[in-house]
């Protein structure tokens, strides 16, 4: 464990919004934003799913501006930050620019593990703008820890202010993440932090997991809302990190109450590890890939289960949604030849 | 018609891109790889020596001072071909084939405007991804219009050049542009993703379109498409549909793969062959253009 102070990150306004196919209301997002304030988060990412400019038929359509939902959380808190993500190749320096217009501070610059160099454009821009910076790598499950902490170096000279490992298929064991955040956290100066997906029932655990190992930042969600099985789920980390005894700093009981009474009712459906998000985990699938495959299964005629393992033997990777069509269609050809 | 000889070219950045250039240059029956020039010694230069190609380390300056050469391809960087290497070819007369983002000139994408293309002193190839999906977004333009057209360019991360990875905007921004103004969609979106999957994936982009007029058959759309892809593969051997149009509701979608001819980079290197293929392609008419003119002067 760390000297630094922990800092629980909410993304329940962006890693959500796959969970509700990007259909948050501005007096949604002002609900929850409003109650994540008052039970003390200093961080909450408000974007689509898929971050700045993700709003697109590859990824989904947003309900409403996406640009209008940052605002109304930015409109709500006063102590908490406002995040945004942003991936290269999908967002721009332009719509960054924007975000900050609508009042975000921080932005988080993602890209797939090894491809941490077509993040400097943006994390450059970010610093000169302002901002916060963090390096965000995602599908940390692909890549030895001590190549990960190489891309991670090269995040920080280009000015991150910390690194995000993602597990974005939830597909990591509790000392997988361990080693992953020692290895990070031996090669570069700034904090670290861990991003979970629950796909294989370990969100908390490979959170616990990461903190352990000495990460600063550890993002969570009300309800668990996310992609795939969901993220870390924000009141029962906030619960366990209190029988711990680690100080977050958060009202456990005020984020029982905003999951009970403001995410519960909005939700499309429980968040739970049905077959499929147990499949991405096991697989090693993009987490958000998830509802784009059942949409796929339904109009070709296929089990996702297949897709999902065909998703992983193509080695496809964040951002390939477009191409769950390409493997629906070339497994539904096969399968009228045969 | 008969042809009287070619027409000789430069090639100014002797990178991946220009190396795969000269090879494809060799081989064309009406241009003549008159000199490769660079700014520094490098293995670019090198190669293209050892070809018996005239070489030089003078940029631009090479170029236009030999009165013979009429046409130049620039694969350099879109802020030197923006403050040298534009102005000094314009200066001297040589027609610009411009492969980096800057746009001086009007986007070409051969197959859909080339033809009023013909006597612009400098021209632009727009992207990878936009070669590869803007005319389908026409194909559909010209049957049905087009509201929306967003395309997927998903290329092999080794094929993916420092100067791409240090500004993904100029390719997200660039093609986004050109769908609109080349392939006339009311509005347009691009998305690039690096793959680094072992081996390399082939240069596949997927293309979504909203149509303004739903009352258009399915069935005119389709072949609209099929045309325009029988099209580009006249100039883009490697070019074919992965999946064929399907439509659903006002969308429709085509999945296209764009496997390399391998002239200097590997087959997977798609992306680089066919904008390298589509600036040979208006070169070539262009030249063609001169050669006639040429005769009848």
């Amino acid at each position: 464990m760390s000297n630094q102070k922990l800092n629980i990150v909410d993304t329940t306004l962006r890693d959500g919004s796959h969970a509700v196919r990007h259909s948050f209301s501005v007096k949604q997002t002002s609900d929850i934003a409003a109650r994540l304030e008052k039970c003390g988060l200093p961080i909450i990412e408000v974007s689509h799913g898929d971050g700045l400019g993700g709003s697109s038929y590859t990824y989904g359509f947003s309900k409403e501006d996406p640009f209008s939902l940052i605002e109304a959380a930015a409109k709500v808190v006063s102590r908490a930050k406002i995040a945004v993500l942003l991936l290269p190749g999908i967002g721009t320096i332009s719509d960054m620019k924007h975000a900050k217009d609508c009042g975000a501070s921080v932005v988080r610059v993602a890209t797939h593990v090894t491809e941490a160099d077509v993040s400097a454009q943006h994390i450059n821009a970010a610093k000169q703008m302002g901002y916060m910076a963090v390096g965000f790598l995602m599908m940390v499950h692909m890549l030895e820890p001590e190549k990960i902490a190489e891309q991670a170096k090269k995040m920080e000279s280009y000015g991150a202010d910390y690194i995000n490992l993602a597990d974005s298929a939830g597909a990591l064991l509790p000392d997988q993440v361990k080693a992953r955040i020692e290895a990070v956290r031996a090669a570069v100066k700034i904090p670290v932090g861990f991003h979970a997906h629950n796909n294989l029932s370990l969100a908390v655990a490979n959170s616990l997991s990461a903190i352990d190992a000495g990460a600063s930042y550890i993002d969570a969600t009300l309800r668990g809302l996310g992609a795939g099985a969901g993220n870390t789920q924000l009141e029962v980390l906030s619960g366990v990190l209190e029988r711990k005894g680690i100080e977050t700093g958060l009202d456990f009981y005020g984020l029982i109450d905003a999951s009970e009474q403001v995410v519960a009712p909005i939700m499309l459906r429980p968040q739970v590890i049905d077959g499929g998000s147990l499949m991405l985990g096991y697989a090693g699938v993009y987490s958000s890939f998830l509802l784009h495959v059942y949409t796929a299964a339904e109009k070709f005629h296929l089990e996702p289960r297949d897709i999902l393992v065909e998703v992983g033997k193509r080695k496809m990777i964040g951002g390939q949604e477009d191409l769950i069509i390409d493997v629906a269609y070339t497994l539904a050809k096969g399968k009228q030849r045969g | 018609m008969q042809q009287s000889g070619k027409i000789k070219v430069a090639v100014i950045g002797p990178g991946n891109i220009g190396s795969d250039l000269m090879y494809k240059i060799l081989r064309s029956p009406v241009l003549e790889m008159a000199l490769m020039t660079g700014i520094v010694e490098s293995e670019g230069i090198r190669r293209a020596a050892g070809l018996g190609i005239p070489v030089s380390t003078e940029g631009v300056a090479a170029v236009v001072r030999n009165p013979e050469i009429k046409l130049a391809f620039d694969a350099t960087s879109a802020s030197a071909h923006e403050k040298f290497d534009a102005p000094a070819l314009s200066k001297a007369g040589i027609v610009a084939i411009d492969l980096t983002p800057a746009a001086v000139g009007p986007y070409c994408v051969p197959c859909v405007n080339l033809e009023q293309l013909m006597h612009e002193p400098n021209v632009n190839m727009v992207t990878c991804g936009g070669q590869a999906t803007i005319p389908i977004v026409h194909a559909v333009h010209s049957v049905a219009g087009v509201e929306y057209a967003e395309i997927v360019a998903a290329i092999a991360s080794r094929s993916a050049g420092p100067g791409t990875r240090a500004n993904m905007d100029e390719f997200t921004e660039t093609t986004s542009r050109a769908i609109e103004v080349v392939g006339k969609a009311k509005k347009g979106k691009a998305i690039i993703v690096l793959n680094p999957a072992e081996p390399p994936i082939n240069m596949t982009d997927t293309v979504m379109i909203r149509v303004s007029d739903t009352s258009v058959p399915f069935e005119t759309i389709r072949d609209s498409i099929l045309d325009i892809v029988s099209q580009v593969q006249l100039y883009v051997p490697g070019y074919r549909l992965r999946v064929p149009p399907q439509m659903d509701g006002d969308k429709v979608s085509v999945v296209v793969q764009v496997e390399g001819q391998g002239d200097f980079l590997p087959t997977f290197a798609g992306n680089l062959d066919i904008i390298n293929a589509a600036a040979i392609a208006t070169a070539e008419r262009i030249a063609r253009n001169m050669l006639k003119g040429g005769a009848k002067g």
